[in-house]
């Protein structure tokens, strides 16, 4: 910080040449076939899970589910989920692989067992990887560094949700650049994706945040300063923030739409009218700004709220196909998790 | 007791002026004779400890430490806690009140001090501000004095209403104490776990801004300014913004009696240090931007800062074993503090090594009245530290005196090992090289 602003009124301490201690190096044992992180996936890493979820897809399941034939998984999900959980679970069984799953509610956790004990019996019980959906922020981290088993973040607090970007760049490829499988810095050169709404409490929108700027998109973030602190620009590169919707939609190819987090709002109150005023995404919005731009959303959708119905059930929405696009991301995940480095 | 003659080292005690080549006779608990080398005069029968090569200094004085007891035993106790602090060359420490029960009275006061507790230094307790550091009632501070207290404070809590702190500061006043205030603005920190700004946001975090430091070490200030007429003594704790460190400025130049402590932590790290929801990077106030970070350093070159305090925070290991949200704040600091100050401030940033030695030990005890430590002149306690100065050594948390092992300075390097720990005339630590 000090060497890089000289010219901006260096404070006394820079002009004394002080060297502060280095930033932390990442001593973090990642294994690897954990997913953690969007941003911890190289290019070649990604373009190998976007062909094996192509090639699983169309594999014949009497060959697809000797893949992970009675391996075991665990999903150990601290918060609910429809389409996450049952995609993993979809995933895991396509590929044979035995699963179960482990909620917060209907388990010992209910009873106060601590994450690290509930990983631990987990690995007892023969689990060889855990694809982990928690509350708090960086908790598949204290998972993974305590059980060293493989672990898949399937969404932790408002932090990331690496799977969910992995699909989402499936659809946007499959839209935007069919036919392509392998990707580097500018197959999504010239795409500019805009995610509105809650971006504060959005692990779809970190993630994504940290992959589609990495294959050249421009990411423009947008909504209201409660939900959209100016910090947010400064997240990584290839990131602007834009609170006029109208603007943004005019620049976009993509544009997804989040759900307002109200059990992460924290007190915080919102006048949703004026919300739906300045970010609802509604057909004559949408025709006006973008009439050719692909509608995203990771679900859950509120309709009426963040989207009309019109807009969600419409000819420019791809939801459901993100959906779909889940359980083939997911199977090459899953696949990647048990296979790859020391874990097969 | 035996009579304790420190023959051979270098003497470096900024307080008396010291600076060369001295043997020291400790006998009875005091300083009883300084001389040059081979001159001491009453040294016939004394134990003798060879502290050639080594430095002599005034044992270290840390005001804000946990020491966890009574309640908290599995943390830390009142003996291991002192054990740390002797291990880090401490020989008094200021231990706050949060403990359970919250030390809010003459009797608990007492009970820390007590010899059985089986404190390896000095412990000087620091009692609350208010009946059970809720805020509120106001607590009898000349029974609290009389009782040992040093100072009150309700730390690891702010006193928020304007009302209770300008009586507390007044009331302390009346009787000769500081007020050392946590300065934290809570309703603006509500379900913070690290600083605000990019780190907290890229990690899905919740921040605390700097804000709600800064506001309230400004409206601290201003009831200082007041009450003037009765020369209130405010000590601002764990300072960490910019913006509080200014504004501490600023009231010394108004001629207010308003004095700051800064941790080491505060000095050397930011929130990148938070690095992957590492828990032993959590504290309050929290590791702050690098532009706080400096504000820090510089404001301790300046002699601004009065004190470097550890904020000594155990925690058991399971209890940091925990996603980052939901774990305890604090990290140890007693066995760190010297090691990573000589370290930085002296050897990096080429701080006077006496200086470095004065904020842990003469301006401490002096801010908060502890009259004969911090000193070796003669007559005063013989709390000593001998250290190499010279001496690199790596830092291992697995090897701590204290019952917790919560610091992310875990592998650093340090500067200056720490030989013979004494205090009122014991060996308290012992590592010869």
């Amino acid at each position: 910080m000090l060497r890089r602003t000289p010219s901006m009124n260096p404070t006394p301490a820079a002009r004394r040449a002080i060297h502060p201690p280095p930033g932390p190096t990442s001593l973090f044992p990642y294994l690897p076939g954990s997913l953690l992180s969007a941003g911890d996936l190289s290019l070649e890493e990604i373009s190998h899970i976007l062909s094996r979820a192509t090639f699983l897809e169309n594999e014949d399941p009497l060959k697809r589910d000797r893949i992970l034939l009675k391996r075991k998984i665990a999903l150990l999900f601290y918060e609910s989920s429809t389409r996450t959980r049952t995609s993993f679970e979809l995933a895991a069984k396509a590929l044979g692989a035995d699963t179960t799953l482990v909620s917060s509610l209907s388990s010992s956790i209910e009873k106060g067992e601590s994450l690290k004990d509930t990983g631990l019996t987990l690995r007892a019980l023969g689990a060889e990887a855990i694809i982990l959906r928690h509350n708090s922020s960086g908790a598949p981290w204290l998972l993974e560094a305590e059980t060293r088993l493989p672990v898949v973040n399937a969404g932790d607090g408002m932090h990331e949700h690496p799977t969910q970007a992995l699909l989402d760049l499936r659809t946007i490829l499959t839209h935007l650049r069919p036919g392509v499988t392998t990707v580097d810095g500018e197959t999504l050169a010239g795409v500019t994706v805009t995610i509105v709404g809650d971006i504060m409490h959005s692990r779809v929108a970190r993630s994504n945040m940290m992959l589609l700027p990495r294959l050249g998109a421009h990411v423009i973030l947008c909504g209201q300063r409660e939900l959209l602190p100016e910090v947010a620009g400064q997240a990584g590169p290839g990131i602007t923030l834009e609170r006029n919707f109208d603007a943004a939609l005019h620049q976009s190819q993509v544009v997804m739409m989040l759900r307002i987090q109200g059990e992460r709002l924290a007190g915080l109150q919102l006048d949703l009218e004026e919300y739906k005023a300045n970010y609802q995404l509604t057909g004559p919005r949408l025709a006006a700004h973008a009439p050719k731009a692909v509608v995203m959303h990771p679900g859950p959708i509120i309709r009426g709220m963040e989207v009309t119905a019109g807009v969600a059930d419409g000819v420019q929405s791809v939801i459901l196909e993100q959906v779909k696009n889940g359980v083939a991301i997911r199977m090459a995940v899953v696949e990647r998790a048990l296979t790859v480095g020391g874990a097969a | 007791m035996t009579a304790l003659a420190i023959k051979g080292g270098h003497v470096l005690d900024p307080a008396a002026g010291i600076d060369g080549l001295k043997d020291i006779l400790l006998k009875d608990g005091h300083v009883a004779e300084i001389a040059g080398p081979g001159k001491l005069k009453q040294a016939n029968g004394a134990k003798v400890l060879d502290a050639t090569g080594l430095t002599v200094a005034p044992g270290l004085v840390d005001i804000h430490v946990h020491l966890r007891e009574p309640g908290q035993g599995y943390k830390e106790t009142i003996a291991t806690g002192t054990a740390a602090a002797a291990a880090g060359g401490f020989t008094s420490v200021a231990a706050m009140p949060n403990t359970k029960p919250v030390n809010d009275s003459p009797e608990i006061t007492r009970w820390m001090q007590a010899a059985e507790r089986g404190a390896s230094v000095r412990v000087f307790p620091i009692a609350a501000a208010t009946r059970g550091s809720k805020g509120e009632a106001i607590n009898d501070y000349a029974a609290l004095k009389a009782a040992g207290a040093v100072a009150v404070s309700d730390d690891g809590l702010p006193i928020l209403k304007d009302g209770t702190m300008r009586e507390a500061l007044a009331a302390a006043a009346r009787v000769g104490l500081c007020v050392i205030q946590h300065a934290e603005d809570t309703r603006m920190t509500a379900g913070g776990s690290m600083n605000a700004g990019p780190v907290a946001f890229r990690l899905g975090l919740r921040g605390m801004t700097a804000e709600a430091e800064t506001s309230l070490v400004e409206r601290d200030i201003r009831l200082v300014n007041e009450l003037r007429e009765a020369r209130p003594h405010l000590h601002v704790a764990h300072t960490s913004t910019a913006g509080a460190m200014s504004a501490v400025r600023q009231a010394r130049r108004n001629g207010l009696r308003v004095t700051c402590e800064v941790a080491p932590h505060h000095f050397l790290l930011t929130d990148e240090h938070v690095g992957l929801y590492n828990t032993n990077a959590k504290m309050c106030p929290p590791l702050r931007a690098a532009a706080d970070r400096d504000a820090m350093i510089e404001a301790i070159l300046d002699g601004v800062v009065d004190a470097i305090a550890t904020d000594h925070a155990p925690h058991a290991v399971h209890e940091k074993e925990v996603e980052f949200e939901n774990a305890p704040n604090g990290i140890t600091g007693l066995e760190t503090a010297l090691g990573l100050s000589l370290r930085w401030l002296h050897k990096e940033w080429k701080m006077p090594i006496g200086r470095v030695l004065s904020l842990l030990s003469a301006q401490p005890a002096a801010l908060l009245g502890l009259k004969g430590r911090g000193t070796l002149a003669m007559g005063s306690f013989a709390d000593v530290v001998i250290f190499d100065p010279k001496a690199e050594w790596i830092y291992r948390a697995r090897e701590t005196k204290s019952k917790s092992r919560n610091t992310p300075f875990d592998g650093w390097t340090m500067q200056g090992r720490v030989r013979w720990t004494i205090s009122e005339g014991r060996v308290v630590y012992s590592n010869p090289a």
